[in-house]
């Protein structure tokens, strides 16, 4: 009968999800009295993704259709890992390069101002 | 369950990569959902690369400035009561929309239930609450423009590109937020006149999709903006 009447779900499944998503959102939201390093990074990217596998999962019932859509859909974005690896590798050699040539050169003390 | 090779009963969901080929190659309609889910779920998919490319470029050039980023968690920092809690609005904006998402998905649970009268009812209270977050990101908007004087091209706290990105971003997700409202809004106007007693309530579903994609969006856009 599910074909009859679409996603059909028990409520007590939402109200789950729901829940565990305001956790997730206050766990997340904790990450900021950490100190910047690696610890609160993990933590952000953690609670980032589960996040999103639940919204997407349960809440955009995506855990219930058919691998057809599933990987039609969530398949694609894999080559935008690409994308942010080269953009992340360009942008250090942009910082790296702006620190070169365009940042005041350090001279050594006492060969300042003759020239 | 068990017939593998052979085209699967439509809706059923048995497991594994052979349901991928027969779907692919069945000379028929290979996503076997109502088309507007299916074009639903591909505009989403667009929009992903849209969002990804916005993040991208942010990351591109928080790690290209040698000059110091300006820390969000004072930026967006309230002062409460003579205490300045960090990220505060932000906080409240990001229980507001998963608060949103639960409204939604209920809204479609009832949809499919045909109870139409509680499926518009929960459409608009999701409506409300996101039209409740476009206030909060104004509010936001003026506080960042009026007080702290950030400008797309500069700002008095450190990287001139904050503002360009920032505003970009979010502006971006907000007229998405405004979109969903309005979609939330007509639908469920069409909902509750009736409209769809005929041709069912899928409609709801998709609406939903949208609005839980904006919601998903707004993840990754705390994650990284406000928090990293």
């Amino acid at each position: 009968m599910s074909e009859a009447i679409g996603q059909q779900h028990p409520l007590k499944l939402y109200f789950w999800i729901w829940g565990l998503l305001f956790l997730l959102s206050a766990f997340s939201y904790a990450t900021d009295f950490l100190d910047h390093g690696f610890v609160r990074w993990g933590l952000i990217l953690t609670f980032m993704f589960l996040k999103a596998g639940f919204i997407i999962a349960i809440f955009m019932h995506m855990k219930w259709e058919r691998l057809a859509l599933i990987w039609a859909i969530l398949g694609p974005p894999a080559v935008l890992l690409v994308l942010i690896g080269l953009m992340a590798v360009e942008g250090d050699y942009t910082e790296g390069t702006r620190l070169n040539f365009f940042s005041d050169p350090i001279v050594p003390e006492g060969h300042g101002a003759e020239h | 369950m068990a017939q593998t090779g052979t085209t699967a009963a439509h809706g059923s969901i048995e497991p594994g990569w052979q349901t991928i080929v027969t779907d692919w190659s069945a000379d028929k309609q290979t996503f076997q959902v109502p088309w507007g889910k299916a074009m639903m779920w591909i505009f989403l998919l667009s929009d992903t690369f849209i969002f990804t490319c916005f993040l991208t470029g942010y990351m591109n050039v928080r790690v290209s400035t040698p000059v110091p980023w300006p820390n969000p968690s004072e930026v967006f920092a309230l002062t409460v009561g003579g205490v300045s809690v960090p990220l505060l609005l932000i906080g409240i904006m990001t229980f507001d929309l998963i608060t949103s998402s639960g409204t939604m998905a209920l809204a479609v649970n009832y949809g499919y239930r045909r109870d139409r009268g509680r499926a518009a009812a929960l459409m608009l209270i999701t409506a409300a609450i996101g039209a409740i977050f476009v206030g909060m990101q104004a509010f936001e908007w003026t506080k960042l423009i009026v007080e702290e004087g950030i400008r797309p091209w500069g700002n008095p706290m450190g990287a001139s590109q904050f503002g360009a990105t920032f505003f970009m971003i979010t502006g971006f997700h907000g007229l998405h937020v405004s979109a969903g409202v309005v979609y939330l809004t007509i639908v469920a106007m069409k909902v509750l006149r009736g409209d769809y007693e005929k041709k069912g309530y899928e409609i709801v579903e998709i609406v939903g999709l949208y609005w839980h994609f904006v919601d998903l969006v707004w993840v990754f856009i705390f994650a990284f903006f406000y928090l990293w």
